[in-house]
C-alpha cells in the first residue's frame, strides 16, 4: 500500500509538471511535440528489457522481445522524425 | 525486481536523472530555437535509462538485440522516408506500437509475478486495457488517415450499446483478475475485448475529427506506459508516461476547442449537415465574383500587408512551395506577407506549420488565429488557399449553423479576400460559405497549384 501511494504521488505530480510545460509549447511545434512525446512513451522499452530475464518463463521472454521491437520503433522512429521536423524550423530566415 | 549488477539505488537514481532530462527536453520544445536541443536532451535521457536497465543480471542480450535491431530499423526507415503530409498516419502508427508494447510488457510481468497482489493485478488489467485500445484504435486511425479505409463515419446499428457492453465486460474482467490474481485468462480476455473496443470506438469517427482522435490516442499511449509503470513499480515509466498523457490531453482539448465541440460529441456524437440551413443557391445566387490571376497580381502589387490563410487543400495540391515563391516575390517588393494558421488547418495539431516549414517559410511569419484576428482589418489582401470551414463567417453570425461558435479566422474583415478554390463545393461541414458571396471577396477558381503558378507568372511579368 505504501509503495502504491508513493507511485500515485509521483504520477499526480508528473501530470501537473506535464500540464505546466506543455501548455507553453506554441502551436507551431505541436506536431513535433506529438512525435517527440511518442518517442518518450517508448520508455516502455525498459519494462520490455527487464521481461527478457532468462530465469523468467519462456513466454515472458518472447513477449518481452516483441515489446522491445515495438518500443524501439517508437524510440528510434519518434526521435528521428522529430529531429527531422525541428531541423526545418531551425534558423532559416 | 532486484538482481542488478550495481546497487538498485544507483539504477533508480539514474532513472531520476532520465526523468529530469525528459522534462527539460519537453521544455526545450517551448521555442523553435531551443527545440532541436530539447529533443536531443530527451533522447539522451532515454539512452541513459536504457543503458542502466541493461545492467540488470541475467538478461537475454541476444534476443534483446534482435528485437532492438528489428524495431530500430523499422523506426529509422519510417522516420526518414515519411512525407510531411503523411505525418498524422505515422504518429497514429507509432502511438499504436506504444500501446502494443505496454500490453506485452504488462502480460509478461503478470507471468513472472509469483504471487501478484491486488495493486499489481489492477494495474496490469488497466495497462492491458488502455494499451490494447490504443493499439487497435491507432491502427484504425492509421488506416483511415492513409485512406486505406474510407475516412467517413462507419458503424452498425447499436454500436454505442455494444461499446458500453464491451467496456463493462472489460472492467468486469479487471475485477475478476483482482479477485483471482492467478487468472491469466482474464488478462488476455481484457486485451481481446479492448482490442475490439479500440476498433468499434474509432470507426464511427469521421475524417474531420481525426486531429482530436490522434491527440487522444497519443494521450492513451502515455497513460498505458504509466500504467505499466505501476505494474513494475518503476518511477521513470510512471513519470514519462504521465508527461505524454498530459501532453495528449492538452492537445485534445485544444483541438476540441478549435472545432467548438466537446470530446463526448466527437467520440459519440454525429455531426450531420443541418437540413434547414440556407441552401447554396440562397447564399451564392448571383453574388459570387470570379477573378483572374492577372487581376489578383495587380491587387497584390499595390498591397502593403498580405495574409495567406492555408487549409489542408493547399497540402493536397502540394502548393506550399508555390505559395512561398509568391511570398518571396512580394517580399522583395517590400510587401509584408504573413500566414494565418487555424489550429485545425491540417490533419493533426500543428500540421500546417510543419508543411509550411518544409517549404522554407520562416516560423516567425506563421501567426496564430487569435493573434492575427486582432489585426485582420489592416490586411489589404487575404489569400485563402484550400481552406473553407475555418474561414466561414456563419460560425460567428448564424447561431443555427452546424459550425456556430467555432472559432474562425475572420478573413471577411480584411479589405479584400481572394479565395483560391476549385469550385463552390462545401468543406467537411457540408454547408455553404457566405464569405464567397461577400462584396470584398473574389473567387480565383482552379486547382490551387496551377492557379498560383499563373499568379506567380503574372507577378513576375507585372
Amino acid at each position: 500500500m505504501e509503495m502504491l501511494v508513493a507511485a500515485i504521488t509521483v504520477f499526480v505530480l508528473a501530470v501537473f509538471v506535464g500540464f505546466e510545460i506543455i501548455t507553453k509549447v506554441p502551436p507551431t511545434l505541436h506536431t513535433p511535440l506529438m512525435s517527440g512525446s511518442n518517442a518518450i512513451s517508448g520508455i516502455t522499452l525498459i519494462g520490455a528489457v527487464i521481461s527478457t530475464r532468462t530465469d523468467n518463463p519462456k513466454l515472458a521472454t518472447i513477449l518481452g522481445v516483441c515489446a522491445v521491437a515495438f518500443a524501439m520503433i517508437n524510440v528510434v522512429g519518434g526521435y528521428m522524425v522529430t529531429h527531422r521536423m525541428l531541423d526545418m524550423f531551425k534558423g532559416k530566415r | 525486481m532486484g538482481g542488478f549488477k550495481i546497487d538498485i539505488g544507483w539504477v533508480n537514481l539514474a532513472y531520476v536523472v532520465a526523468s529530469v532530462l525528459f522534462i527539460n527536453g519537453l521544455k526545450g520544445l517551448t521555442h523553435p530555437r531551443t527545440a532541436v536541443r530539447g529533443n536531443l536532451t530527451s533522447a539522451v535521457g532515454m539512452l541513459l535509462a536504457v543503458v542502466v536497465t541493461l545492467l540488470a543480471n541475467g538478461l537475454d542480450y541476444t534476443w534483446i538485440l534482435v528485437g532492438a535491431v528489428i524495431g530500430g530499423l523499422v523506426g529509422a526507415v519510417a522516420a526518414t522516408r515519411v512525407q510531411m503530409t503523411q505525418m498524422p498516419e505515422m504518429v497514429a502508427l507509432f502511438n499504436g506500437f506504444g500501446g502494443g508494447a505496454s500490453v506485452l510488457v504488462a502480460g509478461a510481468a503478470f507471468l513472472i509475478a509469483s504471487e501478484p497482489d491486488a495493486q499489481m493485478t489492477v494495474s496490469t488489467g488497466l495497462s492491458g486495457l488502455i494499451g490494447s485500445v490504443t493499439f487497435t484504435g491507432s491502427m484504425i486511425a492509421f488506416l483511415k488517415l492513409a485512406e486505406i479505409m474510407p475516412g467517413r463515419q462507419l458503424g452498425f446499428p447499436g454500436i454505442k450499446a455494444f461499446n458500453a457492453l464491451m467496456g463493462l465486460g472489460a472492467l468486469g474482467c479487471v475485477a475478476w483478475l483482482t479477485v483471482d490474481p492467478t487468472a491469466v485468462l482474464a488478462y488476455w480476455l481484457i486485451v481481446a475485448i479492448a482490442a475490439v473496443l479500440g476498433v468499434t470506438l474509432t470507426i464511427p469517427i469521421g475524417g474531420a475529427d481525426m486531429p482530436v482522435v490522434i491527440s487522444l490516442l497519443n494521450s492513451y499511449s502515455g497513460l498505458a506506459a504509466a500504467a505499466t509503470g505501476f505494474v513494475l513499480m518503476n518511477n521513470v515509466l510512471i513519470i514519462a508516461g504521465s508527461l505524454v498523457g498530459a501532453s495528449g490531453i492538452i492537445l485534445t482539448r485544444i483541438m476540441c476547442k478549435a472545432m467548438n465541440r466537446s470530446l463526448t460529441n466527437v467520440l459519440f456524437g454525429t455531426m450531420g449537415p443541418s437540413a434547414d440551413g440556407p441552401s447554396a443557391d440562397d447564399v451564392y445566387g448571383g453574388k459570387v465574383k470570379a477573378t483572374s490571376p492577372d487581376e489578383v497580381a495587380m491587387m497584390l502589387e499595390t498591397a502593403q500587408r498580405v495574409l495567406v490563410v492555408p487549409g489542408y487543400g493547399l497540402a493536397v495540391a502540394q502548393a506550399q512551395h508555390i505559395v512561398r515563391d509568391m511570398a518571396n516575390i512580394l517580399e522583395s517588393r517590400g510587401i509584408t506577407v504573413e500566414y494565418g494558421i487555424h489550429p485545425v488547418a491540417g490533419r493533426m495539431p500543428g500540421h500546417m506549420n510543419v508543411l509550411l516549414a518544409e517549404a522554407d517559410v520562416p516560423y516567425d511569419k506563421l501567426r496564430e488565429m487569435d493573434d492575427i484576428n486582432n489585426e485582420i482589418s489592416q490586411i489589404d489582401v487575404c489569400m485563402v488557399v484550400g481552406a473553407n470551414d475555418v474561414v466561414n463567417p456563419a460560425a460567428r453570425t448564424d447561431p443555427k449553423s452546424p459550425i456556430a461558435g467555432m472559432p474562425i479566422i475572420d478573413v471577411d474583415k480584411a479589405r479584400t479576400v481572394v479565395v483560391v478554390k476549385r469550385s463552390l463545393s462545401p468543406g467537411f461541414a457540408g454547408i455553404p460559405n457566405p464569405l464567397f458571396a461577400m462584396d470584398n471577396c473574389l473567387m480565383m477558381f482552379g486547382d490551387g497549384k496551377k492557379a498560383l503558378t499563373e499568379l506567380v507568372h503574372a507577378l513576375k511579368e507585372g
